[in-house]
């Protein structure tokens, strides 16, 4: 028994000694960073909240910030323009994409704010400032009626607002996740 | 018809496999000259003949050429094979570039013609200064550079890349009158060298609560796609090379995340961040637009799988067949899950199918060409191809497709993306005056 467990014991060891090997053999040439080096780039914001910035914003902040940087592009009020309109009351009918809105497909509020944080305005992405994103994120939801007209957003509220369509998806490939 | 023989100049047999004049693939395989002689049979080689021409020297045959350019690039009598745009003018918003299926053989995409999306411009990135990042739930975040990259131990590897919106006019209820390159052109297929993946993860460590990764680009929208682990320990690379060069600005300079098989869009480019985490990040692209809406409403998610499909790209619409005889019907099959493992070809609208050739090698996840000799007897034919793969998968009729899937009210333009992932058969319909035209069977 004890001859078994010490095999045992040793086989793991090896085992062990071998991932060790077998990571000294990778040309290991990747430089060491820390988290807060690559604070600037890491945008990512997770559906659950994790990664929203601190800061907060108000439908009427967003307005003002709307009218200034979005609606030459997203029209008046988020009704569309050159780019996809913001606000709609629309119900999907049919299955073509251009039925999607915000308000009857988006399943999560934070997705709103990634987007506008990392790619928007689309001549100059990453100029608005956390308090606008949230404010902008904040208008839109409004807008469409998701939050009330004096609902501030920020970090703690953000990922609470219910999405009407959020159960409403299938994984296409389960066995692939 | 399914008995008929026809002997060729060198008086070899060539069987008719299925109707409308499909004749067995055997006549092509490893028997070029079969498959040539039969065509001057077809047209008949002693007329023709009569009537040639006498030879003369042409001018350059009799003069010095051009020097030679550092770079070359196809003949000016080519300058019509180019891909199509989208967006000419540049104008703010995303833009294409689709592959001339039409006007190419073989299985390998020229760089110059591989199809691209970007959603704000081709990005100048200069490699000296490009890093790329891994963080997040890992033992220890690290930084690379293209520099360092190049020095790891490198692997090629041939693999399709398909936007999940290729295909797209196909859900029109219609035919659209277009060319392959407008239906199909959002695939392209070339081979990727860099590195695994799994060989970056092996360094930085993986935390066991790490279930997705979020791939980031360095383009101003920093396009970011949430991705499985189980991709990122199978079979995920980094590429570096397209077709033994650096990558083009176009298709991810200087690196881009290759997913063999998975939609085209989480194929990262231009990628600067890796981020391990324990949820998908329901970005834009996955949590909107790659996501597809269904007849009853629903929708589907992580669709993520470029499925089994095919398509004839010669002859295909907007070609005119010179007059009957032997033909050769070539195009293009491939799978995100494996080998293509047979192509079937119809004649006559699908009442009957003979097998086509699959020129080697065959690879997984990658272009595959199929041939098909074809007499024509002038008449009406309606050409179909349709694949197996390895895993057993094949592509849908249409019914069945439109029956799971759905299709539009009324023709959506052709650059719009009404829908995703459609992999059904695509039938080209000649008419007796050598037009081909989309049709719908």
């Amino acid at each position: 028994m004890f001859t078994s467990r010490c095999a045992i014991f040793s086989a793991a060891l090896l085992s062990a000694m071998m991932t060790d090997a077998s990571l000294a053999e990778t040309p290991n040439l990747g430089k060491p960073i820390d988290e807060t080096a690559i604070a600037a780039w890491d945008i990512s914001i997770l559906p659950d909240g994790a990664g929203l910035p601190k800061g907060s914003g108000t439908p009427a902040q967003g307005a003002v910030v709307y009218a200034d940087k979005c609606a030459l592009c997203h029209g008046d009020n988020g009704k569309g323009g050159s780019a996809a309109a913001l606000v709609s009351d629309r119900e999907i009918a049919g299955i073509s994409a251009a039925q999607k809105t915000i308000k009857n497909f988006w399943p999560y509020s934070t997705t709103i704010f990634d987007f506008i944080r990392r790619a928007m305005p689309f001549q100059t992405p990453r100029s608005l400032t956390d308090d606008e994103v949230y404010a902008l994120t904040a208008y839109i939801l409004a807008e469409n009626k998701l939050i009330g007209a004096n609902d501030m957003m920020n970090a703690q509220t953000l990922p609470k607002v219910k999405m009407p369509n959020r159960e409403n998806f299938i994984i296409r490939f389960p066995d692939r996740i | 018809m399914a008995n008929a023989r026809h002997r060729n100049a060198r008086g070899q047999t060539l069987e008719a496999a299925a109707g409308n004049g499909l004749i067995d693939r055997r006549a092509l395989l490893g028997r070029g000259m079969v498959f040539a002689g039969a065509m001057g049979a077809g047209i008949g080689p002693s007329s023709a003949a009569a009537g040639a021409e006498p030879l003369a020297d042409d001018p350059w045959s009799m003069e010095v050429g051009d020097p030679m350019p550092l770079y070359q690039v196809p003949s000016k009598f080519e300058t019509k094979v180019a891909r199509t745009l989208s967006n000419p003018n540049h104008e703010p918003r995303n833009s294409h570039a689709r592959t001339p299926h039409h006007l190419l053989e073989g299985t390998t995409t020229p760089n110059g013609l591989h199809f691209a999306i970007n959603h704000a411009g081709v990005p100048n990135i200069d490699p000296e200064k490009h890093r790329l990042v891994i963080h997040g739930l890992v033992k220890r975040p690290l930084e690379f550079t293209l520099e360092t990259l190049s020095r790891y131990p490198m692997i090629s590897r041939v693999s399709f890349v398909e936007c999940g919106g290729n295909s797209a006019p196909m859900f029109s209820p219609e035919p659209m009158q277009e060319t392959v390159q407008a239906l199909h052109g959002l695939a392209s297929c070339a081979e990727w060298t860099g590195l695994k993946l799994s060989t970056l993860l092996e360094e930085t460590g993986i935390d066991p609560s790490a279930k997705w990764f979020i791939a980031e680009g360095a383009d101003s929208p920093r396009l970011s796609r949430s991705v499985p682990m189980k991709k990122a320990l199978d079979d995920a690379m980094i590429a570096l090379y397209q077709n033994g060069e650096r990558i083009m600005p176009g298709n991810g300079y200087p690196m881009r995340l290759l997913l063999p098989g998975y939609e085209g869009n989480m194929n990262v480019k231009f990628l600067r961040r890796i981020k391990l985490v324990d949820q998908p990040a329901m970005s834009m692209y996955e949590a909107r637009t790659y996501s597809q809406i269904l007849p009853n409403g629903k929708a589907y998610r992580f669709y993520f799988l470029q499925e089994v499909k095919s398509f004839i790209t010669s002859p295909s619409h907007g070609m005119m067949l010179k007059g009957p005889g032997l033909q050769e019907i070539s195009g293009i099959a491939y799978s995100g899950t494996g080998r293509v493992e047979k192509v079937m070809v119809s004649a006559d609208g699908g009442q009957s199918w003979a097998q086509a050739a699959l020129q080697e090698p065959v690879l997984s996840k990658a272009f595959t060409r199929f041939r098909m000799p074809w007499r024509w007897d002038g008449g009406p034919a309606t050409l179909l191809s349709r694949a197996w793969d390895e895993a057993g998968n094949v592509q849908p009729t249409r019914a069945e497709f439109v029956a799971a899937r759905g299709e539009l009210t009324k023709p959506a333009p052709v650059l719009t993306f009404p829908n995703q992932h459609y992999n059904s058969i695509t039938s080209w319909g000649v008419a007796s005056n050598g037009e081909v035209k989309h049709v719908y069977v």
